[in-house]
C-alpha cells in the first residue's frame, strides 16, 4: 500500500470520526448558544443512548428502525428531565454552581449506568449491515458510508430547522436575548427545553453511530467523545452550528492521523493540546463571534 | 485585634495537639485495627489535597479538574527520586516530598499562566485536558513504567509513620488558612465576587490567579508522594478525572471557601465507603447526588426559603406563647 492511498483512508477514517464529534458538538453548541452553560452530561446522554439501543434492539429485540426510534425519544425525554430537575432552578445561580451539578449529573448517569449493566463491557454487533465500497485501491466500509450519510442529513435538517422554522427563530432569539424575547412572547422554558431535547435527540444518534464503530458497551462509554466533541465545539466556536460541524471533521482528522503517523498513546494528549492552543490563539474559535464583556 | 489572633493561635495549637494525641492513642492502642488503621494515611492525603483544592476553587472561584493530574506528577517525582537516588530514608523522603511539591508547583505554574484568559467553563475544561494530557504521557514514556505502572516503592508512609503526614497536614492547613486571610487572600478573595471590581482597584488578577495555582499545586505534588509512599505501586490510571471528582466532592461537602469543612469532609468521605463497604457500588451514586442536591440546595433559593419557612414558624410560636 503506497503512502497516498493510506494517507487517503487515513482522511476518511478521520471524517467517519469527526462526523461523530461533529454531531455530539452539535448539542453542545446549541445549549451554550441558549443556556449558557456547558452540559457536562451531554457525553453521557450519548452512552444512554447506546445503552438504550442494546436494550430495544439486543434485549428486547424491537425491529431496528423502531429500536433507532425509542432511543432517541428516551435520550430526548432524558435531555429534557435533566433540564427541569438540575439546571432550570440554577438559572440565575453562578456559574461555578451550574457547572458543578453539571459534572455531578454526568456521574450520576454514569454510576447509575454501572449500578444497572455492571462494569463488564457488554458486545454488541453493529445495528448497521451495509456493503463496503471500493474505490480503486481505496475500500470504504459500510458503516463509514452511513455514519457520514446520516451526519450529512442530520446537519441540514438542523440548519434548516434552526434557519427556516419559527421555532428555530425563537432559539436564535432567546440565544440572542433571553429577557428581550420572552418580552417578544416567546416561550423561553418552552424554547430551553426544546434546546435539550434536541441536542439529547443528536447525542443519542450520536451515540447509535458510536457503537457501530466501536461495538462494546461500557458505563463511560460516552466521556472521551464527550470531552474531545467540546474541544471540537470550541475548536469551531461554541455557539456557532456551522462551526461545530468544521471543528469536529477537523479534530477527526487530527485524532486519526496522529494515531496513525505519530503515536497510539499520545493522540489523546494531541486532541487535548489542540484545545489549549486554540484557547490561546482564538479563544472564540474558528467561526465563533467574539463578544466583548459589558461590566 | 491582637489578642483575639492570640487567643486564636493558642486554640489551634491545643487543637493541634489534641488531634495528635488522639491519632497516637488511636493507633497504638489497637483500638481501630488493622483495617481503619491502614485509612489514617488516604484520609491525610485526601485533607491535603482538598484543602489544596479549596484555595482554587473555594476561594478563587475557579474550577479545576485536573488536581488528580498535579498530584500524579508529584507522587511519579517523589517515587523516583525514592527508587533511584540509594539515600537513606529519611533523606531520601524529605527530598522527595520536597521535590515533588516543586515539580508539580512547576506544572501549576506552567498551566497558570495559559489559563489565566480563560474563565470559569473553559478553565474547568482545560484543566481537564491537561489531566488526561499528563496521564497519557505518563502512559506513553518509559521511565514511568508506562501503563503497568511504577512498582516497588518502598512504603515509608505507612500508619506507623503518622506523625510525618501529620506535620504535613498541618503544615498545608496552616499556610493556605493563613494565605487566605492574609491580605493576598483578601485579593483572591476579591477576585472570584467581582473580578472586574477588583481588576479596577488595582489587584494584578494574572499574579493573584498564577500564585494560587502554585501553591495549590504544590500541596497537591506533596500530597501526591506521601500517597506514593503508601501504596507502593503507581499507575497513570488512578489519577483520572474520576480521581480529580472525588476531591471536588469533598470540597462541595465541606463548603466552598471553607478549610474546616473540607478537612472534616475529606475524613468522613475517606472512612465512610470503608464503613458501608456491602454499600460500596453506591458510593458514586452517592457522591453524584452529594454534588448536585448541595448545588441545587445551596443556590436556588431552597435555602432561603426553608430558613424563612422555620424562622415564620418560630415567630409564630412565640407570639402564641405570649
Amino acid at each position: 500500500m503506497n503512502l497516498v492511498t493510506s494517507i487517503l483512508e487515513q482522511l476518511i477514517n478521520g471524517l467517519r470520526t469527526g462526523s461523530i464529534y461533529a454531531l455530539i458538538a452539535l448539542g453542545y453548541t446549541m445549549v451554550y448558544g441558549i443556556a449558557k452553560m456547558i452540559n457536562f452530561a451531554h457525553g453521557d446522554i450519548i452512552m444512554v443512548g447506546a445503552y438504550s439501543l442494546y436494550v430495544f434492539a439486543g434485549m428486547l429485540e424491537l425491529p431496528v428502525p423502531l429500536a433507532i426510534i425509542l432511543t432517541i425519544v428516551v435520550c430526548a425525554i432524558l435531555g429534557m428531565t435533566i433540564e427541569k430537575i438540575a439546571y432550570k432552578p440554577l438559572r440565575k445561580a453562578p456559574p461555578l454552581a451550574v457547572l458543578i451539578t453539571a459534572i455531578g449529573m454526568s456521574y450520576f448517569l454514569q454510576s447509575a449506568a454501572l449500578l444497572i449493566f455492571k462494569a463488564t463491557p457488554i458486545p454488541f454487533g453493529s445495528v448497521i449491515n451495509v456493503p463496503s465500497l471500493r474505490l480503486g485501491s481505496i475500500t470504504i466500509s459500510g458503516t463509514t458510508i452511513v455514519i457520514l450519510a446520516v451526519t450529512t442529513v442530520a446537519m441540514i435538517v438542523l440548519t434548516l430547522f434552526i434557519n427556516k422554522t419559527k421555532a428555530g427563530s425563537a432559539m436564535r432569539a432567546v440565544s440572542e436575548d433571553k429577557d428581550a424575547a420572552e418580552l417578544m412572547g416567546i416561550n423561553v422554558n418552552g424554547t430551553i427545553s426544546l434546546t435539550f431535547a434536541i441536542g439529547s435527540g443528536l447525542a443519542a444518534v450520536a451515540g447509535i453511530l458510536y457503537i457501530c464503530q466501536y461495538p462494546s458497551l461500557i458505563p463511560t462509554l460516552g466521556a472521551l467523545p464527550g470531552i474531545k466533541a467540546f474541544v471540537a465545539a470550541v475548536l469551531g466556536g461554541i455557539g456557532s452550528i456551522p462551526g461545530a460541524m468544521l471543528g469536529g471533521i477537523i479534530l477527526g482528522i487530527i485524532e486519526s492521523l496522529s494515531k496513525a503517523y505519530i503515536s497510539t498513546k499520545l493522540a489523546d494528549a494531541i486532541v487535548f493540546s489542540v484545545l489549549v492552543i486554540v484557547l490561546l490563539v482564538k479563544p472564540s474559535g474558528l467561526l465563533g463571534k467574539k463578544r466583548t464583556e459589558k461590566v | 485585634m491582637k489578642k483575639k489572633k492570640l487567643k486564636k493561635s493558642i486554640t489551634n495549637i491545643i487543637l493541634i495537639i489534641i488531634s495528635y494525641a488522639a491519632i497516637t492513642i488511636l493507633i497504638n492502642s489497637g483500638i481501630l485495627g488493622r483495617q481503619m488503621s491502614s485509612l489514617i494515611i488516604p484520609t491525610g492525603v485526601n485533607i491535603i489535597l482538598a484543602v489544596s483544592l479549596n484555595l482554587l476553587t473555594g476561594f478563587l472561584g475557579e474550577l479545576t479538574l485536573g488536581h488528580a493530574g498535579f498530584m500524579s506528577i508529584g507522587a511519579y517525582t517523589g517515587a523516583l527520586i525514592t527508587l533511584n537516588s540509594g539515600l537513606p530514608p529519611a533523606i531520601a523522603l524529605t527530598l522527595g516530598i520536597i521535590a515533588g511539591g516543586l515539580v508539580a508547583a512547576v506544572f501549576g505554574l506552567i498551566i497558570g499562566v495559559p489559563v489565566l484568559r480563560l474563565r470559569g467553563d473553559y478553565l474547568a475544561i482545560v484543566t481537564l485536558g491537561f489531566g488526561e494530557i499528563i496521564k497519557s504521557v505518563l502512559t506513553a514514556v518509559n521511565f514511568t513504567g508506562g501503563a503497568m505502572g511504577l512498582s516497588g516503592i518502598p512504603k515509608y508512609t505507612t500508619y506507623k509513620n503518622y506523625t510525618l503526614v501529620f506535620i504535613f497536614i498541618v503544615l498545608t492547613i496552616l499556610i493556605i488558612s493563613n494565605m487566605v486571610h492574609s491580605r493576598h487572600g483578601r485579593a483572591i478573595c476579591s477576585i472570584r465576587d467581582n473580578y472586574i471590581a477588583s481588576e479596577a482597584v488595582g489587584i494584578k488578577i494574572s499574579k493573584y490567579k498564577i500564585m494560587a495555582f502554585v501553591i495549590s499545586a504544590f500541596f497537591a505534588g506533596v500530597a501526591g508522594v506521601l500517597y506514593a509512599h503508601n501504596v507502593g505501586i503507581l499507575k497513570p490510571n488512578n489519577f483520572d478525572y474520576n480521581k480529580s471528582i472525588e476531591i471536588l466532592v469533598i470540597v462541595v461537602l465541606g463548603g466552598m471557601g471553607n478549610i474546616k469543612g473540607s478537612v472534616i469532609a475529606a475524613i468522613v468521605l475517606t472512612l465512610l465507603p470503608e464503613l458501608l463497604r456491602e454499600a460500596d457500588s453506591y458510593r458514586m451514586l452517592f457522591y453524584a447526588i452529594v454534588l448536585i442536591v448541595m448545588m441545587l440546595f445551596n443556590n436556588s433559593g431552597l435555602k432561603e426559603r426553608i430558613m424563612e419557612q422555620f424562622k415564620s414558624k418560630k415567630q409564630v410560636t412565640t407570639e402564641g406563647g405570649e
